[in-house]
């Protein structure tokens, strides 16, 4: 298939692994932030085809992972509300509340449903004007514009039927927070090609700077994670620490400027709470006063209880790449994906369901 | 779609009075008798058909039968490539031809939800019927009810298949030896995704046909060759299948991703919710088990349906009964089975 065929090539792949075995002189420790990437890297077995100097660790942008069980526990809520139709991309439906799971509401008599674009709920309030309609709108900036978008609309066609479950997480504040912990490792990193398609580069500027650290946005094809890989470790042998675009087929420098418009138009930076990390400072997007009507949360409140529940879970730990999955106790014992003790588990692009579902053949 | 699949006929019930179906045409009287002789009894006619007894009555030879059972739940009932019909025709067919059998009978159970247009019905009636004489099996014993609007999902089939197995034809995970190959009848991925992209919600605009289709007929050619194990590749996908039979046979088995045809319209939905085509359902796909010293008698057989048949790997003696797979990138990493469905990816 055009423009993935060529980026799974062994050949390809093989030529830049070769390239960084020669210029490679000591052990680095590269983190890559998204979910989609850690799910390609395990995937394609990428890392076994890397110089053994290179560590990679798993960040913490997978939305599934990093959405706090107190909304979950509100979803679970809503979504048990007699005269509801939830709405919810498909993987929150497995990841565990408190008590259960979105799965088991609609196993119990919940209207529950998969929507593989936000733009579904605009139709599903039109032909159910009697119901309530709930959208959980999760996700980083790469699901930030569509669920923008559909809020946007929402208010211009005045539905009133129709709100939304906002959990929007922006990656730049983790990225900080991962740099200034004392525990931190992470010497270089991988950005997220699709956030930054959205975003642009500029905002990583001030980070690569002020921690001296390389940041490398980088695309999801094994050839692109591996030319990431390549372009930090020059950076790190060659000690430099700039913002550098391996993904220029897809990311701009400004972003797309028509995406982050509307995603100003509705969103505005809230602190934000992370399923095992805790409160991140600005790194939240939350409805701004103009678009609070279509609060959810206030429509359908429910008292927030902190409720880390207590598990031998390290999600946080593995999250923020301070432990690898399998260093979790738990892992592949009392946690698995048929029952997952934490979010990591269950989506496809958590970490430790990555590691789970391709194992590496030597495990 | 109807139009064509119905041949050129309409359903024969007078649709000003039955337009749709009823509660009582479950119920065990008039409406339910007009159902059997206007729709289900010309499309299954055979004489071994029974409608006036309650057993169809079959002479049974010396040797062994093979029985399956299976159940049909989709939505859409017809979708590019096939509908509910067909699949529960064809995949009771093809259950049995897994086993080396040569199909024979089927019952046929329908659970039809009131309020289902007849229109339909009589459509998927039909398809069976073409898809049965297409496998040369007789649907010979049937049974129908019907539930409360809301209750069902339009329609569920159950299929249940008897046929004969020959003497010699052993086809067994058991039977599997180290070194046989692996032969993949043709592309994958086919009727998961061609379902995925027929629903009215998922926004694909290619039609990815379903590869929907009885494979009896393939098997039986392929008997003339040492085969050792047969799996049709339905839930769960081709991964699934394979680690299965690793289980049971106690071996591994390794496979090349390079080898394993997949459409470009397959392959790009596939891509873009995130799917792994290896786990996606297929209804006229499997894989054969031959000893190598038949293997290439055995893809010439099966690469004469034109689907693009492959050797995609081989079996190796192994106590970790593990299923590996060569990667297109290079490297090699383990199949496991899933935890449930495949969900669509956030972003």
């Amino acid at each position: 298939m055009k423009f993935v065929d060529e980026y799974r090539s062994a050949e390809s792949i093989q030529k830049f692994c070769r390239a960084m075995s020669e210029i490679i002189t000591r052990p680095w420790i590269i983190m890559e932030i998204c979910g989609g990437q850690t799910h390609s890297i395990m995937k394609h077995g990428i890392q076994e085809l890397l110089p053994p100097e290179v560590t990679l660790l798993h960040g913490p942008g997978c939305p599934v992972c990093v959405t706090p069980m107190e909304q979950i526990d509100h979803a679970i809520h809503i979504a048990g509300q007699p005269n509801v139709i939830f709405c919810s991309f498909g993987d929150m439906l497995r990841v565990p509340g408190s008590e259960k799971d979105l799965f088991s509401v609609k196993a119990a008599g919940g209207d529950v449903r998969i929507v593989l674009s936000p733009m579904e709920v605009i139709q599903i309030a039109k032909e159910f004007p009697e119901k309530e309609v709930v959208f959980f709108a999760i996700g980083f900036e790469t699901t930030a514009p569509a669920n923008a978008m559909v809020i946007f609309q929402a208010r211009q066609e005045n539905l009133k039927n129709l709100s939304f479950l906002v959990s929007q997480v922006i990656v730049p504040p983790a990225m900080r927070t991962i740099l200034a912990s004392p525990e931190n490792r992470v010497q270089g990193f991988l950005a997220a090609g699709h956030v930054c398609t959205i975003m642009g580069t500029q905002e990583y500027e001030p980070l690569a700077c002020e921690f001296n650290i390389p940041i490398v946005v980088t695309g999801f094809e094994p050839l692109d994670i591996v030319q990431g890989i390549y372009m930090c470790v020059r950076q790190l042998e060659e000690g430099r620490a700039e913002v550098e675009n391996q993904y220029s087929r897809s990311v701009k420098k400004e972003g797309n400027l028509s995406a982050r418009r509307v995603i100003e138009e509705v969103f505005q930076i809230v602190p934000r709470k992370w399923r095992g990390v805790g409160e991140i400072p600005q790194s939240g997007l939350g409805l701004r006063s103009s678009y609070s009507m279509f609060d959810a949360s206030k429509r359908f409140p429910r008292e927030t209880k902190n409720c880390e529940a207590d598990s031998p879970c390290i999600s946080g730990e593995v999250l923020m790449g301070i432990k690898k999955p399998t260093e979790c106790p738990a892992f592949g014992v009392s946690c698995t994906p048929d029952s997952p003790l934490g979010a990591t588990m269950v989506s496809s692009e958590g970490a430790c369901a990555a590691y789970f579902h391709y194992k590496k053949v030597n495990l | 779609m109807s139009g064509e699949s119905n041949g050129g006929f309409s359903c024969p019930l007078p649709f000003h009075e039955n337009s749709v179906v009823t509660l009582a045409h479950g119920g065990g009287g008039n409406l339910t008798r007009q159902l059997i002789e206007k729709i289900f009894k010309p499309a299954f006619n055979n004489p071994d058909l029974e409608t006036e007894h309650d057993s169809a009555i079959i002479q049974v030879t010396a040797g062994r039968l093979a029985f399956t059972t299976d159940s049909y739940v989709v939505q859409p009932l017809i979708f590019p490539g096939g509908d509910i019909g067909s699949l529960a025709v064809n995949g009771t067919v093809n259950d049995l031809a897994m086993s080396g059998a040569r199909p024979l009978y089927l019952s046929v159970g329908f659970i039809l939800e009131e309020g289902l247009p007849m229109e339909t019905l009589w459509t998927v009636v039909q398809s069976m019927k073409r898809s049965a004489i297409s496998a040369e099996v007789k649907i010979i014993t049937g049974d129908t009810k019907v539930v409360d609007k809301g209750k069902g999902d339009g329609i569920f089939i159950n299929t249940s298949g008897v046929g004969v197995i020959e003497p010699g034809v052993k086809i067994h995970p058991r039977q599997v030896q180290p070194g046989d190959a692996v032969l993949l009848s043709g592309d994958i991925a086919r009727h998961g995704m061609a379902i995925m992209s027929a629903r009215k919600d998922s926004g694909f605009q290619n039609q990815i046909e379903s590869d929907c289709a009885s494979v009896s007929g393939e098997v039986r050619n392929l008997l003339d060759v040492e085969v050792h194990c047969l799996r049709d590749l339905t839930r769960g996908g081709l991964a699934t299948a394979l680690i299965e039979i690793a289980r049971s046979a106690e071996v591994s088995i390794d496979i090349e991703e390079s080898e394993i045809p997949v459409c470009e319209d397959v392959k790009g939905a596939c891509e873009i919710l995130g799917f792994d085509p290896l786990y996606v359902a297929n209804e006229g796909r499997f894989i054969a088990l031959v000893h190598p010293k038949d293997e290439d008698r055995a893809l010439h057989i099966m690469k004469k349906t034109g689907n693009d048949a492959r050797i995609i790997g081989r079996v190796k003696e192994s106590p970790e009964k593990r299923v590996t797979l060569k990667t297109r990138a290079g490297s090699i990493r383990m199949l496991s089975l899933l935890s449930g469905e495949q969900l669509p990816r956030i972003c």
